[in-house]
């Protein structure tokens, strides 16, 4: 990152796209591949340890991992898919908001302090997953003409429309959507770090190597980056409960009998 | 004229690159929709829930649902940012 670099009292290099490539650990293996890993690893583990001795009055562990799976069954899977053939989707939806609230939540953890969706290729991998089921299930349900049929031509509408409306839907269905999928929390992601990094790095900039007369301005810069930080966390789980949200509801779509 | 042309050129020599400039205001202005955008949904929320409380979970999760759709537009707009201030 360049501001470290220029530790000799410098002009100040604001963090840009480059603060996010970060050197390999050991290798060609980099700390966002680390982080991932370990995330998957986390999940997996505390679910497996909070199943454990179920009881009927559950303690906090075990809370907590029923609060978290009752979420994304009833909120978030239910709702968008509808009763009759949400089950199947279950473990995917629940996988989903777990996996991308943890790697979210990295992003403000002291140490790891990084959210590893904020590299492109995480979301992106997770948006080819959901593209594959919703798309999967479509065609499974309707047939492959069918499908294509229930996405460009919704009924209910006047024969003209058609025109301009199939040709967008498809682009909307195939294209947008799940491309705005892995934009959005990559660019949410990305811009909250920035931003967190603008007002850590610029403190410490203002602390260390400013003149005498901006060093007090450093505590400006360090309470607005805690702020930022509390509104850095609700923006990640946000984003990781409209990850799972918006897959469910692809998935209710393509499953939908007519309108 | 003149005078002003060749400070106009020296300036812009000065400057180098004005990519990232107009980078900045392509975002600011691509941020006024979604701000707008914003705004309505959690002001229809807000009506809502003033006209009938009970309604305040069921306006709620969908306002949620429409916010990340029009923040995504003002997200994408920032993603543009570094695309084009890199040039």
């Amino acid at each position: 990152m360049g501001a470290l670099m220029l530790a000799e009292g410098g002009t100040f290099q604001p963090p840009g796209a480059d603060s996010f490539f970060l050197p390999p650990i050991a290798g060609g293996v980099t700390k966002p591949m680390v982080l991932v890993v370990a995330s998957a690893i986390i999940v997996g583990a505390y679910f497996l340890i909070a199943t454990r001795n179920l009881k009927l009055v559950p303690g906090k562990g075990q809370f907590v991992a029923e609060f978290a799976y009752e979420f994304s069954r009833n909120k978030i899977a239910r709702e968008q898919i509808g009763a009759k053939d949400f089950r199947p989707f279950v473990p995917l939806i629940f996988a989903l908001f777990t996996f991308v609230l943890v790697n979210n939540l990295f992003g403000i953890i002291p140490i790891i302090q990084f959210p590893t969706m904020s590299k492109i290729g995480f979301p992106i991998a997770l948006a080819a997953v959901v593209y594959v089921v919703f798309h999967g299930v479509g065609f499974a349900r309707h047939g492959f003409l069918g499908y294509f049929k229930h996405i460009m031509f919704p009924p209910g509408v006047p024969k003209p429309i058609y025109l301009l409306l199939a040709p967008i839907e498809f682009l909307q269905k195939f294209v947008a959507q799940p491309a705005a999928l892995a934009v959005r929390v990559f660019a949410a992601m990305f811009a909250g770090h920035l931003i967190l990094l603008v007002f850590t790095l610029g403190g410490e900039y203002l602390l260390l190597e400013a003149s005498v007369a901006f060093k007090p301005i450093s505590v400006v810069a360090f309470a607005f980056a805690i702020a930022l930080t509390f509104v850095e966390a609700l923006i990640q789980v946000l984003q990781a409960y409209i990850f799972a949200l918006l897959t469910a509801n692809f998935i209710g779509a393509a499953l939908a009998e007519g309108h | 004229m003149k005078v002003s042309n060749i400070v106009l050129a020296q300036a812009a020599e000065a400057a180098g690159s004005i990519n990232p400039g107009l980078a900045a205001i392509g975002y600011g202005l691509g941020a006024v929709g979604p701000g707008i955008g914003v705004g309505l949904i959690w002001a229809a929320v807000i009506n809502g829930t003033a006209r009938q409380p009970e309604a305040q979970g069921q306006l709620q999760g969908i306002a949620w649902i429409s916010f990340v759709l029009v923040e995504v537009l003002a997200l994408i707009g920032l993603v543009v940012y570094f695309i084009a201030s890199a040039a």
